[in-house]
């Protein structure tokens, strides 16, 4: 079974349908995007997953576990971290203190430290503002802090809303370069995003959303040749 | 967008201001103009007259800082849960008085029993313990049946609610504990005065600031310094992501209660070393005006606001009537003490909405 199974969910915000039946599943050890442009409900389908809403219909299951069952802060321990669109740093906190949020359900200190450590050195940028609040970092230094963050819970399943939002080109890249190798660490992420030409790179399957609805759904290789996909979302006639 | 229709005020010092004044502005400007001349005419009387010897004026210093130290304890409490939950807890002067008149009855019966005379020192932290445990109490049942299940509507019926639970709670005490106003009872070893550079000062004031000190460093300790004083922090910040991070809102929020209900009570015990008259069921009504003022003073939301705050206005509230009515030829200036504490609230909405040390809401939070 997969890690990460969506099945056909449905979800409100007022009385806009936001989710009208998405069902896509994520493999342990994967890369999977989401994409998909303004309103499509791409960040709605990953709150249903983190638990901050719940959906009206269908369910979301997370390693056999039933997701409506828990509480979004429950989650964390069982494996999943979510670093949200806009990045969602606290930015009257320290660049540590953040760090210490993450891992806010652990409580074994010397485990805590070795993972700060682990990501000070992803994020070398970090390890010299560690006593820096965070809000005066540049976006690209909270877009860091935000992953590093979300790693201190040792997710197993990553979910990563627009992270290259906002940022200069040299810094998407490095962006995406870290994903990639924290995908190699083992970490399955499953990654939303509206740059579908960076996403479909390093992802290895893709689901493409249109108004609440999944339209597409194939191996990354053959979306980037899919002349719809070409059109709509990578900018090629 | 929001610029061109809400001119960004520039100061005196840019060209155009007075052709931007509105007569509003005009308004406001002459008041801070008169205030300002009362004060320093009221001052300059006063100081001139030589009314008052300086021994006077380091006394009345004193009486201020150790009623500034209570307010800033209970001001605590209404500035926690507000950066919290946006919310004020009208009811919190009520969490006061719980405390401070149901350890009213132990420190009665420590009286009695002999315990206050052979071991003052446990006596009275036995009153601390008892009174900030019927507070947290208090607050927490505040919290859970009250404010809980109103969280996510609209932000006056929260509040509307904290003045109900308010009275609820003072005739539920009234009708547990009677009407009689009671005393508590002296405390023999910190009775009289010490010399201090020359000055009487009393024991009694002492106690209460340096006790109320070691409380608000040991709640900054806690703050910024163990997790849940972090997890609190954070979830100030952003309640969402904090449940991305893992934290239990609910939980932080009830130790948010917790701790503003510790603080108020004891607070109500160091309020009864200090003026052991007055205990009663309306017993919170006052303090929780005035610790509500002293924390909007401070800047509502912030923790060293609530502290400054609240001596600020323990001094002023002292000091101020002497200093300032007095010299304006008012008659019996002390028993004023009161009308400048609420001038000095409205004074500061009007002119500091966010406080001495408050930030300016933002669109999100307000």
């Amino acid at each position: 079974m997969a890690l990460l199974e969506v099945d056909n969910i449905h979800a409100y915000y007022g009385k806009i349908h936001a989710l009208k039946g998405v069902s896509l599943t994520v493999e342990k050890g994967e890369v999977v995007s989401l994409i998909g442009g303004n309103g499509a409900g791409k960040t709605t389908t990953l709150r249903c997953i983190s638990g901050l809403i719940k959906p009206t219909d269908g369910s979301v299951t997370f390693d056999d576990d039933v997701v409506a069952d828990y509480a979004a802060h429950e989650l964390v321990p069982m494996g999943i971290a979510m670093v949200p669109e806009g990045r969602g740093i606290f930015s009257k906190l320290t660049v540590q203190e953040n760090m210490e949020m993450g891992a806010f359900y652990r409580n074994d200190k010397e485990g805590i430290k070795q993972d700060m450590e682990h990501g000070y050195h992803i994020f070398p940028r970090l390890a010299e503002r560690r006593t820096q609040i965070a809000g005066t970092m540049s976006g690209g230094e909270q877009q860091m802090l935000a992953m590093a963050r979300a790693l201190m819970s040792k997710p197993r399943l990553l979910l990563l809303d627009e992270p290259s939002m906002g940022l200069a080109p040299v810094l998407v890249e490095l962006i995406f370069d870290t994903i990639r190798d924290i995908n190699q660490q083992g970490v399955t992420v499953l990654l939303v995003e509206q740059n579908a030409h960076m996403a479909l790179q390093i992802a290895n399957r893709g689901y493409v959303l249109q108004t609440g609805e999944i339209i597409l759904s194939d191996n990354a290789a053959s979306l980037r040749k899919d002349p719809m996909v070409q059109k709509a979302y990578l900018g090629i006639d | 967008m929001a610029a061109s229709a809400k001119p960004a005020r520039t100061g005196f010092l840019s060209k155009d201001y007075f052709e931007r004044m509105t007569w509003v502005d005009w308004v406001l400007n002459a008041l801070r103009v008169l205030i300002l001349a009362l004060v320093i005419i009221g001052a300059t009387n006063t100081l001139l007259s030589g009314k008052y010897t300086l021994a006077q004026w380091v006394s009345l210093i004193m009486s201020g800082l150790a009623q500034g130290s209570i307010y800033a304890l209970i001001a605590l409490g209404y500035t926690l849960v507000y950066g919290i939950l946006l919310m004020i807890n009208f009811a919190h002067g009520e969490v006061y008085m719980a405390g401070a008149f149901t350890a009213y009855f132990i420190a009665d019966w420590t009286a009695k029993s002999g315990l206050l005379a052979s071991a003052p020192v446990i006596a009275v932290l036995i009153w601390v313990i008892v009174a900030a445990l019927v507070s947290m109490g208090v607050a927490v049942l505040l919290e859970r049946v009250a404010y809980r299940p109103l969280r996510g509507a609209p932000r006056l019926v929260p509040l509307i609610t904290a003045i109900g639970a308010s009275f609820f709670l003072q005739y539920t005490f009234r009708g547990l504990y009677g009407t009689g106003f009671k005393s508590y009872p002296a405390v023999p070893i910190i009775q009289g005065s010490v010399a201090i550079g020359g000055f009487n000062i009393l024991i009694a004031q002492l106690v209460v600031f340096f006790s109320a000190l070691v409380l608000m460093l040991a709640l900054y300790w806690l703050i910024e310094r163990t997790k849940m004083g972090k997890a609190m922090r954070a979830v100030s910040e952003d309640k969402e992501v904090s449940r991305l991070m893992g934290i239990d809102i609910d939980r932080v929020i009830v130790f948010t209660f917790l701790l503003g209900g510790a603080l108020a009570g004891a607070a109500g015990v160091i309020n009864g070393l200090y003026r052991p008259q007055g205990v009663n069921f309306f017993m919170g009504f006052f303090p929780g005006i005035k610790a509500f003022t002293a924390a909007v003073l401070g800047g509502i939301g912030s923790v060293p606001g609530a502290m400054l705050g609240g001596i600020f206005l323990g001094i002023i509230e002292s000091v101020g009537p002497s200093l300032i009515l007095d010299g304006l030829g008012i008659n019996s200036a002390n028993q004023l003490k009161d009308v400048i504490a609420f001038t000095m609230l409205v004074f500061v909405l009007i002119f500091r909405p966010q406080g001495i040390l408050g930030e300016r809401l933002k669109e999100k939070k307000a």
